[in-house]
């Protein structure tokens, strides 16, 4: 049952195969055998079985919410769940208990979705691997599948295999792995420059970043406010489009949201392409793109343009001075977003009192780890009244730059442009801690703050797994707003992928029964 | 905190020294701006004082002194700028703050309508031109009661630009010398106030206020000294001035300070200053020490403020979620240099009486009630409700609608005034007999206390021979020609009638029996 998909369990709810307090108890136990991920920070045990149980009270009665009543979902540790503790994984906000729930945390609720816990990121989200936050570094599920050990054991005999566990991508890695590990349904990650397409990708999951302002931040703890978007991480298109018709719309607590009213989003399964013109921005063809990426990549344009659709080179000439324009704006944002926290009135305060200052200065030393207190400098750095012009407004114009790339693609008659999410596949823990944090998240976002810079949607589709047996996913970019669009589209690639279910029996061999509906066929694009 | 803020910038404007008579004295005079204070709805008008400075001692330079003023009013709201709190006078502390008030991490700030109105109908009366966009900022220093790190407002462009602002001001030692001048307003913008600091030291501790529903008027001006044709000089700025009174002397105290300084081979520092009330000074700001750079960036969670007039109202737009200009244009009340003009010219009221009938909330209204039951000149009137009247308020601190004489009364009073039924001293006895509120109309008072005047000829004719015969003396000298006597024989008919005669009939009845 847990390996279903959120539409295919939501079926069994309401057709009586399974209770929510059946489903909430098994995720549960899952998550608790799952541990060694790392993928929560708190599972919220006891107001999942409350939920569950009211859940399952409404299906008696005959009056269920919808789609996700009695599903359990999980949700990254930078939005704010009311009574549920909010660390963003740092000491700063280690305790800290918020008021309230943030808009797409109450929507979610409201539906009668079931809280599983909270997920594990990199500290404040600043990072690509969901390595630097202060409960540890999340573990790549994959690590432990069949696929990847199987191609594992034929390379290296007799290797202790656990110290080869793969990092997850991030920051959203949390959100990514539990979905992954099949412990929740959908999972709500945070992207602003990448986090959730780029864990999304190397978990072999969908990761959806919707357009800018179609989705509500309110009590999403800010990383750069004009780039942040929450994002949703599924097994399936089709689910990520429920969850993204239940959180869009008009938030008046986000005045930055579209006051239009939204539409559910239901995607027709097309079976003609021949109308879709698929754009391949040739300067995304870097030379650290990996080769088995790169061929991928270059197969789903075939794929594409067999299947009668228009594929054809564009070009978004402003790429290059994307990765660090992007640096330049969100330290500056972040810079002043970590103002608040300067330990009066919540979360960490250190000892000492000498004076207000040093007060500010021990706790901001104590609660935020190098990388936050590295951007924080960087960013007040630009904001400086001799550099302001020179660096932040500046970067400011070169986004414009970048989106007007983007909308001339579309005036050209685009419709979605296609692009690898990543450079390649997971990479071993202890392989990507030999860079620092700043150089890999120069890397890993390489192919997606961009989309984050023009607001665009974004939607990342595992595609096939590599030679190692890891999953590559690659990324849809579609017209502002035109987020339905853009899921068709994916929702079409991804059925004629056949991207194979992970295989974890051998990491949970006394939970056999968990793993009933896979799909052990695949047709991979190889 | 977060309590709605307008600021006005007011640019640095040049009130020169003029040199009078042999040079001696520096004489200069200052306006400082007009201030609305939103929430009572009243305006005012500084005092104008005039102010000498010493002789400088080097004697060959004249200086002049460039003041710029911000100022910084609370917008009567229900709401804060950016948060659906409640704004109450003297709430409990901490007691009307949101989430977002306390910056919980998440929130997001959303712009109060009203606030935005009320930022359009100020820009509208201080006609300055209303930017159809205008953007937020956030600005950035670490202090206690700023919880967010930042404050949001308007620095790169503002709500509201380039009004002006006419004013009257005395011109000489007589009151009746008024002259209009006018202050350039270079911007008003919306700004989220702070919390407030409450320093207990000796415990060594600060608390923190976030309601921040108080002080509706701060001003920080912004002062330095030049010789005219000189460069500007080095600016100082003197913070939180909550008075148009502290305000005046801080300026003042401030270019003479700057004068001085210069004078004696000293420099100017770009310091923020306080205003010490009771010294009389100003002094360096301890925590304020080094430049601060506020490292401005715009604020990304709120979209740019658009404004629009009927000619540029989208077609089919929601009317509430937009705002017109041209609508608010309507809504605006008379503006009080119109008013104190109508004053003017419908009673003849003095131009300087018709700014203190403005400068007190409630007072116009009174006096407009009073002359629509009253067959008083405007003159009296006046006279009356700004001398008696506004003298008995401001010696009990009282609000012109706490006042126990309705305006009904008082033109009742008047009107015995007018037919000449009581005396202006009698008048007066009767109005402190009104303000004790026990209910009883003049005309009873009057009644009660035997206060009209005397009509009976015959009576008043035997009082003034009475006291003739009486006073021989006093005759005497008159017909010497002391001029004075017959005033003082008017006096002490007067005390015989209890005060109860018109002294002009009594000197009447008084010359025709001399004479006779």
């Amino acid at each position: 049952m847990l390996g279903r998909t959120l539409r295919e369990v939501s079926a069994a709810l309401k057709q009586g195969q399974i209770t929510p307090t059946e489903l909430c108890q098994k995720c549960l136990s899952l998550i608790k055998k799952t541990k060694f991920l790392n993928a929560y920070i708190t599972v919220s045990e006891e107001a999942a079985l409350k939920q569950a149980e009211e859940s399952e009270k409404r299906y008696k009665e005959g009056h269920s919410l919808g789609d996700l009543d009695g599903i359990p979902i999980a949700v990254k540790d930078n939005f704010s769940t009311s009574g549920i503790e909010t660390t963003c994984a740092s000491n700063m906000l280690k305790g800290y208990v918020p008021p309230y729930n943030a808009t797409v945390v109450q929507k979610l609720l409201d539906q009668g979705a079931l809280l599983m816990g909270k997920t594990n990121l990199d500290e404040f989200a600043m990072g690509s691997g969901s390595t630097d936050g202060i409960f540890g570094p999340v573990k790549n599920p994959w690590s432990y599948s069949k696929q990847y050990r199987g191609k594992r054991k034929q390379k290296t005999h007799g290797e202790n295999e656990d110290s080869h566990w793969l990092i997850t991508g991030g920051s959203s890695g949390g959100s990514a792995a539990a979905v992954s590990a099949f412990t929740c349904f959908a999972a709500l990650g945070s992207d602003t420059g990448g986090s959730t397409r780029n864990p999304a990708a190397h978990c072999g999951v969908v990761g959806l970043k919707p357009s800018y302002g179609l989705v509500s931040r309110h009590g999403l703890i800010p990383l750069v406010n004009s780039m942040d978007v929450p994002g949703i991480l599924t097994r399936c298109v089709d689910d990520a489009a429920i969850v993204l018709g239940v959180l869009a719309g008009h938030d008046p607590k986000d005045s930055t949201t579209v006051q239009d009213p939204i539409k559910p989003f239901m995607l027709p399964s097309l079976t003609d392409v021949s109308k879709l013109c698929v754009g391949i921005p040739k300067e995304y063809l870097t030379p650290e793109l990996s080769s088995e990426v790169r061929s991928l990549w270059s197969k789903a344009a075939d794929l594409f343009e067999s299947e009668g659709a228009k594929v054809i080179d564009v070009s978004l000439p402003h790429t290059s001075y994307s990765i660090v324009c992007y640096h330049v704006l969100c330290t500056s944002e972040v810079a002043s977003n970590m103002a608040r926290f300067d330990g009066l009135e919540y979360g960490h305060r250190c000892d000492v009192d000498s004076s207000t200052e040093a007060m500010y200065a021990a706790t901001r030393r104590e609660g935020f780890n190098d990388v936050v207190r590295g951007r924080i400098l960087s960013g007040n750095f630009f904001l400086l009244k001799e550099n302001y012009e020179k660096y932040f407004v500046k970067a400011q114009k070169v986004r414009r730059l970048i989106a007007n790339d983007f909308v001339n693609v579309f005036k050209s008659g685009v419709d979605v442009l296609l692009t690898p999410t990543t450079l390649r596949e997971a990479v071993p823990y202890l392989e990507f801690i030999k860079e620092d944090n700043r150089t890999r998240s120069a890397q890993d976002d390489i192919f997606t703050q961009a989309v984050n810079m023009a607001g665009l949607p974004a939607v990342s589709v595992p595609a096939a797994l590599s030679s190692q047996g890891l999953p590559i996913g690659l990324q849809f970019i579609g017209r502002a707003f035109c987020d339905q669009q853009l899921l068709t589209v994916a929702k079409w690639f991804e059925k004629q992928v056949q991207f194979p279910v992970i295989q974890l029996q051998e990491l949970m061999d006394d939970c056999s029964s968990i793993f009933e509906n896979e799909k052990l066929t695949s047709v991979s694009l190889k | 905190m977060a309590a709605p803020m307008l600021r006005w910038c007011c640019p640095g404007r040049r009130w020169a020294f003029s040199r009078i008579g042999d040079g001696s004295r520096h004489e200069k005079r200052f306006p400082a701006g007009s201030a609305s204070s939103g929430k009572r709805g009243h305006s005012s008008v500084a005092q104008q004082p005039f102010i000498t400075a010493q002789k400088p001692r080097k004697g060959d330079h004249e200086w002049a002194a460039v003041v710029g003023l911000e100022i910084h009013a609370q917008i009567a709201s229900n709401s804060k700028l950016f948060s659906g709190s409640q704004v109450h006078f003297a709430a409990p502390p901490n007691s009307l703050v949101s989430f977002f008030d306390a910056s919980l991490p998440g929130t997001l700030p959303v712009l109060n309508r009203r606030c935005v109105e009320a930022a359009v109908m100020t820009g509208l009366a201080l006609g300055c031109h209303i930017n159809r966009k205008s953007l937020f900022d956030r600005k950035h220093y670490f202090y206690a009661d700023l919880p967010a790190g930042y404050q949001i407002t308007q620095q790169r462009l503002p709500i509201a630009v380039n009004g002006e602002l006419a004013y009257s001001v005395c011109v000489g030692k007589k009151p009746a010398w008024v002259a209009t001048r006018t202050v350039r307003v270079k911007q008003i913008q919306l700004e989220q106030d702070s919390g407030k600091s409450l320093h207990d030291d000796p415990r060594a501790r600060t608390l923190v206020d976030l309601n921040r529903a108080e002080g509706q008027l701060r001003v920080d001006a912004n002062i330095s000294v030049h010789h005219p044709g000189e460069p500007l000089g080095v600016r100082t700025e003197v913070k939180n001035l909550n008075s148009a009174r502290f305000l005046a002397k801080a300026i003042d105290y401030e270019i003479q300070r700057q004068i001085n300084e210069l004078e004696n081979g000293g420099e100017i520092l770009n310091e923020t200053r306080s205003f010490d009330y009771k010294l009389g000074c100003t002094v360096p700001m301890r925590d304020k020490e080094g430049k601060q750079d506020y490292r401005f960036m715009p604020e990304p969670n709120l979209p740019p403020l658009l404004l629009y007039d009927s000619g540029s109202l989208p077609a089919g737009v929601d009317p509430q979620q937009v705002i017109n200009i041209d609508q608010l244009r309507e809504r605006l009340p008379e503006l009080p240099s119109v008013t104190r003009e109508k004053l003017v010219r419908q009673y003849g009221v003095l131009p300087e009486h018709s700014v203190a009938l403005l400068n007190e909330v409630g007072l116009l209204e009174f006096f407009q009630n009073v002359m629509k039951e009253t067959r008083a000149e405007p003159k009296k009137v006046t006279s009356w409700v700004l001398n008696t009247f506004l003298g008995f308020l401001k010696q009990r601190n009282l609000a012109v609608s706490e006042s126990p004489v309705t305006p009904a009364a008082l033109a009742e009073l008047l009107d015995l005034l007018d037919r000449k039924a009581i005396s202006s001293s009698a008048a007066k006895k009767v109005f402190a007999e009104l303000w004790r509120g026990e209910g009883k109309t003049p005309a009873q008072i009057v009644a009660e206390k035997k206060l009209e005047l005397m009509h009976d000829q015959e009576a008043l004719e035997q009082l003034c021979r009475a006291t003739l015969e009486a006073h021989t003396g006093v005759v005497t000298d008159l017909k010497k020609g002391n001029p004075r006597a017959i005033n003082k024989l008017i006096g002490l008919v007067r005390k015989a009638t209890l005060g109860r005669a018109d002294p002009a009939v009594i000197k009447e009845v008084l010359e025709r029996q001399l004479s006779s």
